[in-house]
């Protein structure tokens, strides 16, 4: 084993300790605005020439036509687009450089053969009306994904539209609501944990329902036996999400599926933690009526600084009729089709159909693991748990229950120094990773939300549990440095408040600007 | 910091400071400080009825939004627009130049359920408790 | 497994360190009975290589060799490989959303960067980070009038294209919005009399695109001024973007949404896409979407951070202006990308080769007995004819010619039987428009 690092050599004005294996300082080069480097006569792109009698935009476009070009819109040249951008990617932390503990985030892997095969001529290419006899080939990849992704959840019927989990979510939502409306009654409530992500509140007020939440019990499990007061025949569906946030296992939920199931409500499972049940066993059979799952986290396709993603929803036969359009169907002699009409559709929920090259990635992925795929899951529960057993003790566990595929600690050990999760997490930076979910779960004060997901070796997470140690010791010992960190990176600590207070969102012209980055 | 003796509170953090039938309104103290630094501030139109126990503004935090609630029903007669320039006063002095409204009472004698200071340090000591539980 | 860093040995010590007899008791917590005692049923595992034919084989049969005239939301445009290089970098290509600032500041100037790009492009004060797409963005777009203006009577152009009005039906529905439609007239623009018709003060927005759906540019400043005297919002939609290297910018508008495809995004049949939305400052806290801001850190160097937080759903939960989590990064990225490599002058040749050949294309057609121009008004890359016979049957020709040909609009406007909608862009060589027509001309020949 090669270890790059040695004590960073940094200003006298920080205190680093030789502990810091991961990382050291490399040089970060200067780069400024494009807009800033731009100067007229600069060209990147030439097209070829123009092959047709050339039209005079004045006459063809009327008032409409914009004489001048676009007012500080960038000219330079290739090798400037070429250095700005790389000078930009090397300030980034990526999974290609080493482990996100992201809670709830799964930021495994990406494979490139990913990358490849969603560039190929014939997919990349394709437009979403052309026929569909010269489609078979894209509508085939979507059929096979349906039928692994039906496997994998042990649902009924797919929707691959949603073109992220948020929007996976409010589809969710909006079946369960045809699916009421049909019945006679839409129904007023959604019954949601003080646990859940953000997602979860927000989608139900934008699908028409009042939101009550639901207390968790002592360990961070669903009350189950409120919950039994709290069904009404008010109550559309419960929105669960399995593993929860405290990445613990609900085990009683087949029980809350019957409690939900007697009152004709439905259960909703976010299914961001998916990671930890692939191929272990199936929401369908746990008595999960409908599903979203996460194609950037559970099925490795990149994250690319925010997005895109893809949302599908898996549901039991119940819910089938109501899925958006369009529906793949398959037709006689095996062809496939996209059908635009269905009379108990909940409509459209995104142009065009799903985010095909997103799809694409997910199903090379699951291709690639075949029914091996458990071996990821159980390797992703091993390195959490393995995490947990080394910082036990040494950062307060707030619920003791088995961890599954992430391990939630807080803070409170920490905070009688004044040190607190969020300033670990910067400190973790430091040494070469980045930092954990902070403050997520709500239900957990100064939490730290770590999931290593399956793509960390040991090393890496010994590495990690080690970082993390010496934090622990910093935050006893040395409170300040890590209350003021990072100390390594391009910036440090940037002005959140002073961003919100006085928002500058776009480069203008001549406007006063602050100093170029140095 | 201390809580005047002249104002009274609301539960949800807001204060009232009575002159006559004219009141002002801000958030205390406590309030400012679970928020963090208050970055925006959203202020009913000068004019605008306020309804005692429903929200007239929102007060925003980097983190955190927060409903403001009506004390006492009344008229806006004021409100306190430099703090959509410096909304940090509510940080600094929020029982001050943190002010957010001033209103006209409907009714200024019906301010019984609302706290005296003493009160309100009592119950904030009892969130406080309940919080690090 | 090649994407798992363990060896047996290694799995056999890490459960000794945990003091696990086995794998399977990390999941004692999930009941017995609902464990899976079999391998799941999934095709594979494939090699990289059997990966890769796999998805050949696929490649193989879509329509590889045909030449397409089909726009109607979707374009094809010349793509740098250069942007390929930069996205496809690990730095950017596996990097999370820049909620650590610090360790993302890549991200985050990239971000700002393309919110300039899209202010400047659409002549508006701000931009957000992107949305899904262009459907939803105008979707977002009407919520957001919904919210500025608290009314709730939508009049939304019946040009503007119909999946997008579905998209917002779908939305609208559980919002408790009425959206009316608004005809098109003769020459395809806005019917301005019907609208004004139409507007009373309980108008939240007027939405309409441009190019609208048949390709015809529609002029703001009577809608703008008809929809601001009801006290109305003009939300103005953008699906060709490379139209605004050529088209006044549409600053008129309070809020633009727009679908940023053509900006080097490959069609991918259909996504991902990334949507933008662009308006006033005054607007920009009920603006929804991911926003990049200028700041300086704690020893005064410039850098960015994600801002106005607060709008988003997973702090306000219950309150949320809308529950869109991801924005398009590297989508956006992609486009910021092109962009710059397009530059001022390359967008405005880029543009301008899309209106000549769409020009040439057309005056091929009109040479055709029984072809004519439908809606005469300006227009950019996209025009309309009306063909003597069913598109569908001239396309069935056409497709053995391997051409893919012009949208059938009878399939979206049941009023308009005849009618092609037929896209040009900067990639269809010459000879190709002349054997397009060619064929068409065949086509209508044949006998019935």
């Amino acid at each position: 084993m090669q270890w790059h690092g040695r004590s960073a050599t940094t200003s006298p004005k920080s205190n680093m300790t030789d502990k810091i294996k991961k990382a050291s300082t490399h040089p970060s080069q200067n780069e400024g605005l494009i807009f800033e480097k731009s100067s007229p006569g600069k060209r990147a792109f030439e097209l070829p020439p123009l092959d047709v009698p050339a039209a005079d935009p004045g006459k063809a476009l009327g008032a409409a036509h914009r004489s001048e070009g676009i007012e500080g819109f960038p000219e330079v040249s290739e090798i400037e687009v070429i250095r700005h951008f790389t000078r930009l990617s090397t300030w980034n932390y990526a999974i290609d450089l080493g482990m996100y503990p992201l809670g709830s985030c799964t930021m495994k892997y990406n494979p490139r053969v990913n990358e490849f095969v969603a560039r190929l001529d014939g997919l990349a290419t394709e437009h979403p009306y052309q026929p569909q006899e010269l489609s078979q080939g894209c509508l085939k990849i979507l059929q096979l994904l349906e039928k692994c992704l039906l496997e994998i959840t042990g649902m009924e019927a797919v929707t691959l539209q949603p073109a992220a989990g948020a929007q996976g979510e409010l589809t969710g939502l909006l079946l369960i609501r045809a699916y009421h409306e049909k019945n006679g009654n839409p129904r007023r409530k959604v019954l949601i944990p003080d646990s859940a992500h953000g997602t979860n509140p927000a989608t139900a007020v934008i699908a028409g329902y009042e939101v009550e939440n639901i207390k968790s019990e002592s360990h961070g499990q669903i009350d189950v036996d409120k919950l039994r007061d709290l069904v009404t025949p008010d109550v559309a569906a419960l929105m669960i999400t399995n593993p929860s946030t405290l990445g613990i296992f609900e085990e009683r939920i087949p029980e809350i599926a019957e409690i939900l199931h007697a009152k004709g409500a439905l259960l909703y499972m976010d299914g961001a933690n998916m990671n930890a049940l692939t191929g272990i066993t199936r929401p369908g059979d746990l008595g999960v009526d409908v599903m979203h799952l996460n194609l950037h986290k559970t099925f490795s396709t990149p994250h690319g600084g925010g997005g895109p993603g893809a949302g599908p929803v898996a549901m039991k036969k119940i819910l089938e009729p109501f899925r958006p359009v369009p529906i793949l169907v398959e037709k006689e002699a095996g062809r496939l089709a996209l059908e635009q009409i269905r009379p108990d559709s909940i409509g459209r929920v995104k142009a065009f159909s799903g985010n095909f090259g997103v799809l694409v990635r997910a199903l090379a992925y699951i291709l690639a693991y075949g029914p091996g795929v458990r071996q990821a899951t159980e390797d992703a529960v091993l390195n959490a748990n393995y995490i947990r057993k080394h910082l036990e003790g040494v950062f307060d566990l707030p619920y003791s229950l088995p961890s599954m595929h992430e391990v939630v600690f807080s803070d409170a050990l920490q905070k009688k120094n004044g040190v607190n999760t969020m300033d670990i997490a910067k400190r973790l930076i430091d040494y070469g990773f980045h930092p954990y979910t902070t403050a997520f779960p709500l239900i957990v004060p100064g939490a730290l939300m770590i999931e290593p997901t399956e793509s960390e070796s040991r090393e890496e997470c010994d590495l990690f549990v080690d970082a993390m140690r010496s934090i622990a010791e910093e935050a006893a010992s040395n409170p300040e440095l890590v209350k003021t960190a990072p100390h390594t990176t391009r910036v440090r600590r940037l002005d959140e408040v002073g961003a919100a207070r006085k928002p500058i969102l776009r480069w203008k012209p001549q406007a006063s600007r602050t100093e170029a980055a140095d | 910091m201390a809580y005047p003796a002249n104002y009274r509170y609301t539960k949800e953090h807001e204060w009232l400071d009575l002159e006559g039938d004219l009141a002002l309104i801000g958030i205390t103290d406590y309030a400012q400080h679970e928020l963090g630094d208050v970055v925006f501030v959203e202020l009913p139109k000068v004019g605008s009825k306020i309804e005692a126990g429903k929200t007239f503004g929102t007060v925003e935090s980097v983190k955190a939004v927060s409903d403001i609630y009506a004390p006492a029903s009344g008229e806006v007669v004021e409100a306190n627009d430099v703090l959509h320039s410096t909304p940090e006063k509510i940080n600094t002095d929020p029982h001050g130049a943190g002010w957010l409204i001033k209103v006209r009472l409907g009714n200024p004698s019906d301010l019984g359920g609302l706290m005296d200071s003493a009160a309100y340090e009592l119950y904030i000591a009892s969130e406080s408790k309940e919080a690090s539980a | 497994m090649r994407y798992l860093p363990k060896s047996p040995a290694e799995r056999q010590a890490m459960l000794s360190a945990i003091g696990a007899k086995s794998i399977d008791a990390l999941f004692s917590s999930i009941p017995e009975r609902y464990r899976l005692q079999e391998a799941l049923k999934l095709p594979g595992p494939l090699s990289e290589t059997e990966v890769i034919d796999f998805f050949k084989a696929r490649a193989a049969e879509n329509s590889v060799g045909y030449t397409s005239f089909l726009g109607a939301g979707v374009y094809q445009h010349l793509r740098s490989v250069v942007t390929d290089a930069i996205i496809q970098r690990g730095e950017f290509l596996t990097s999370y959303t820049p909620y650590q600032a610090e360790i993302t500041q890549g991200t985050l100037q990239a971000i700002f960067e393309f919110q300039t790009l899209m202010c400047q492009l659409t002549g508006q004060e701000v931009a957000n980070a992107s949305m899904y797409d262009g459907s939803t963005a105008t979707t977002e777009a009407v919520l957001m009038a919904e919210r500025l203006t608290g009314r709730r009577r939508i009049l939304v152009a019946r040009s503007l294209h119909p999946e997008y009005r579905d998209v917002l039906k779908t939305y609208a529905k559980n919002s408790g919005l009425h959206v009316e439609e608004i005809p098109y007239s003769a020459n395809g623009t806005l019917d301005q009399k019907a609208l004004e018709a139409a507007l009373q003060d309980d108008v939240a927005a007027v939405v309409m695109q441009s190019p609208n759906f048949f390709g015809v540019v529609e002029l703001l400043p009577p809608l703008r001024d008809a929809a601001h005297s009801s006290g109305a919002l003009l939300v103005t939609v953008i699906t060709e973007g490379v139209s605004l290297g050529l088209l006044s910018p549409p600053g008129e508008a309070d809020i633009v949404a727009m679908e940023a495809q053509s900006f080097g995004l490959a069609p991918s049949y259909g996504g991902p896409f990334a949507g933008v939305i662009a308006s006033r400052d005054k607007f920009v806290r009920q603006m929804p979407g991911r926003l990049a801001g200028q700041t300086t850190d704690s020893e005064g160097r410039r850098g960015f951070v994600l801002t106005l937080a607060t709008r988003e759903q997973h702090i306000r939960r219950e309150r949320a202006t809308s529950n869109i989590c991801t924005n398009q990064a590297l989508c956006a990225l992609a486009a910021t990308v092109h962009l710059t490599l397009l530059g001022k002058e390359g967008l405005r040749e880029m543009a301008h080769q899309n209106l000549s050949k769409a020009k040439f294309a057309l005056a091929e057609l009109e040479k055709i007995p029984g072809i004519r121009r439908a809606f005469d008004a300006p227009f950019f890359n996209e025009f309309t004819v009306v063909l003597p016979r069913s598109v569908k049957i001239v396309n069935a020709y056409l497709q053995r010619e391997k051409i893919i040909g012009p949208f059938v609009l009878g399939t979206a406007y049941p009023e308009l039987t005849k009618h092609a909608l037929v896209c040009v862009t900067e990639t269809t060589p010459r000879a190709e428009i002349e054997r397009f027509a060619a064929a068409v001309r065949r086509a209508l020949e044949q006998p019935l």
